[in-house]
């Protein structure tokens, strides 16, 4: 997924001169070239994350495109409050590419964590939060989104899934089976294992890539008051507000399977903490039978 | 310490780190040997602790901003008995004791770091407590020349000064590189020692391999206070005292295959001192 979105980028970049790209300091050996092709408006401000939205919000108010590339953490959480004010309230749009979410960068520790992202932004009102679960799933909806005039945050991850490869549209979720059970809400990199989880299984599976705006009307449509099961790679319950508000007036069970929301202090592999906390097909099919 | 016994704790802080990082395959090497020798100075000859005892009142502080050279910290504390040698062998490892950036949780870690620019304000806080308790320690801290790109930093800068900090000295670790070259082709810093002198500090700039000037500044700058906070630049090379990793010209964060630890420990054992089993 990285690599498709530097190929992006690069193209956007070369092709487009109201664009504007910033990287922190984070490892740009892949566009060296286009940094030092187009210094005006691709460049690395150094480790400078809360201070670099306030200038892509000026260069914005000015008519450019900024997109973003850093780590999850300081780009969401060391920033939020410009966010907030820069970008949500004064309408003006960016694009901030992230790495490094959740437990992506599983051995470097709590610092480097960022499971609350998703969480976080879908507070502030009119960021969209999209998460690709394949560099083609990225790139289709960077291309549906870069030029919106919205903060629109990117998530991209390292562990992307490697059977489905879905035509995702922004702000819709994909009816990836139906079924007369459960409604299983597959988020982003979680889809190949729910559908291993529920190969044989007789349940309906929504894929959500659009975390925000998200799509009430399909998860309204799709279910049949049958349990919930919300895979997200992320805190649990991350989602819960918004299916809630989809299905007001009717009572529902969620069940989650998530980072339970508790500060993580342990390290290792991406693979040890999935099966330490849970994110695992057993645990989805337990999910479902009981 | 003596000078030599403290360049054979250098030494040792070094091969350590080595080992740690070898064992995992990789890691934040570049950034960990550059402070090797200032560490051995301070946990050598400076800071008051005591190993038994890490949360003893009157000890020394000792932040370190740029979290992600914990190795080095921790193969210090390791050598000074703080926790098992053996504990080295975790880092980074799924249920490890010694996660990849500076973490409490360790015994004689002071602050939680990683995230960059956070850690001097967290000395602060700790200086300015100590001052309004009217205890006499210092508390060190430790960033890196990239890290000072961060604004929080100079908020921390122009904190210090104005409360007239002089229990706190801080390292800039001036080893002229961060993850995506040099500092000079990343973001200009200009003159750090000038800099924070503006800024109202006591500034210093010694080769920060040479353990008798640091320690000398170190002293000086305890022994002499002016109601200023301190800051002492080291100018420091990226990878230092392993050629083989100096010449590494992107050394951050880097895979170290056993290959590569056995040239490094090849090039550290002509003395021989205290090491992990490799
Ligand atoms: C807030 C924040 N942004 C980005 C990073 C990622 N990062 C880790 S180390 C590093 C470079 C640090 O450079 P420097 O301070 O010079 O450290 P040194 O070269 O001494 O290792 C960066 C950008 C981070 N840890 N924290």
């Amino acid at each position: 997924m990285r690599r498709a979105f530097l190929n992006r980028v690069d193209k956007m970049i070369r092709e487009e001169e109201d664009t504007v790209y910033f990287t922190v300091d984070i490892g740009m050996w892949a566009i060296r070239d286009l940094l030092e092709k187009y210094p005006e408006r691709a460049t690395n401000v150094g480790i400078y994350e809360d201070g670099m939205f306030g200038i892509a919000a000026g260069l914005a108010a000015g008519g450019y495109i900024p997109t973003i590339f850093g780590i999850q953490p300081y780009l969401v959480e060391r920033t939020l409050e410009q966010i907030k004010l820069d970008f949500a309230y004064q309408g003006l749009g960016v694009n901030v590419i992230g790495t490094g979410a959740a437990v992506d960068y599983p051995k470097y520790g709590y610092s480097h964590y960022c499971a609350e992202d998703a969480g976080v932004l879908k507070m502030i009102p009119g960021v969209e939060v999209l998460t690709p679960g394949t560099a083609n799933e990225f790139i289709s909806l960077f291309n549906q989104a870069y030029r919106d005039g919205k903060p629109t945050f990117f998530r991209v991850s390292d562990h992307p899934n490697k059977e489905y490869d879905i035509d995702v549209t922004l702000g819709k979720a994909n009816v990836i089976k139906r079924g007369g059970g459960a409604t299983v809400i597959a988020v982003s990199v979680m889809l190949d294992m729910v559908m291993e989880a529920c190969s044989d299984l007789d349940v309906t599976v929504l894929y959500y890539t659009s975390l925000a705006p998200f799509d009430a009307d399909t998860l309204k449509r799709e279910y049949n008051g049958g349990k919930i099961v919300v895979c997200e790679p992320h805190y649990s319950g991350t989602l819960d507000y918004d299916i809630i508000d989809a299905l007001a007036g009717r009572s529902v069970q969620i069940e989650h399977i998530g980072f339970p929301r508790e500060i993580f202090r342990n390290y290792g592999t991406y693979e040890d903490k999935m099966e330490y906390y849970g994110l695992n097909t057993e645990h989805i099919r337990a999910a479902l039978a009981t | 310490m003596n000078n030599k016994e403290i360049a054979l704790f250098a030494n040792d802080i070094r091969r350590n780190v080595v080992c740690a990082i070898g064992k995992k395959g990789g890691g934040h090497i570049g950034g960990s040997l550059s402070i090797c020798d200032l560490l051995a100075v301070l946990y050598g000859e400076i800071m008051k602790y005591d190993p038994e005892n890490p949360d003893w009142e009157e000890r020394d502080y000792l932040v370190c901003s740029k979290g992600h050279a914990a190795p080095a910290i921790y193969s210090a504390l390791a050598l000074k008995g703080f926790f098992p040698m053996e504990w080295l062998e975790e880092l980074n490892r799924p249920g490890t004791r010694l996660p990849g950036h500076s973490d409490r949780k360790v015994p004689g870690i002071d602050a939680t770091t990683g995230s960059l620019g956070q850690g001097l304000s967290i000395a602060c806080g700790i200086a300015h407590g100590l001052k309004v308790q009217g205890r006499g320690q210092s508390v060190f801290c430790i960033t890196g020349d990239g890290e000072n790109d961060e604004g929080q930093i100079w908020e921390a800068a122009a904190y210090a000064a104005n409360y007239n900090l002089d229990n706190l000295i801080m390292f800039l670790d001036w080893n002229k590189k961060q993850i995506d070259g040099r500092n000079e082709d990343v973001m200009r810093l200009g003159d750090l020692a000038m800099k924070y002198r503006s800024f109202g500090w006591n500034s210093h700039r010694v080769n920060g391999h040479d353990v008798e000037e640091i320690r000398q500044t170190i002293y000086t700058a305890v022994r002499d206070k002016n109601g200023k906070p301190t800051m002492i630049l080291l100018d420091t090379v990226k990878g230092a005292g392993i050629s083989c990793i100096e010449q590494i010209e992107n050394n951050h964060c880097i895979g170290l295959p056993e290959k590569l630890v056995k040239e490094c420990l090849g090039e550290l054992s002509l003395v021989q001192g205290i090491c992990l089993k490799n």
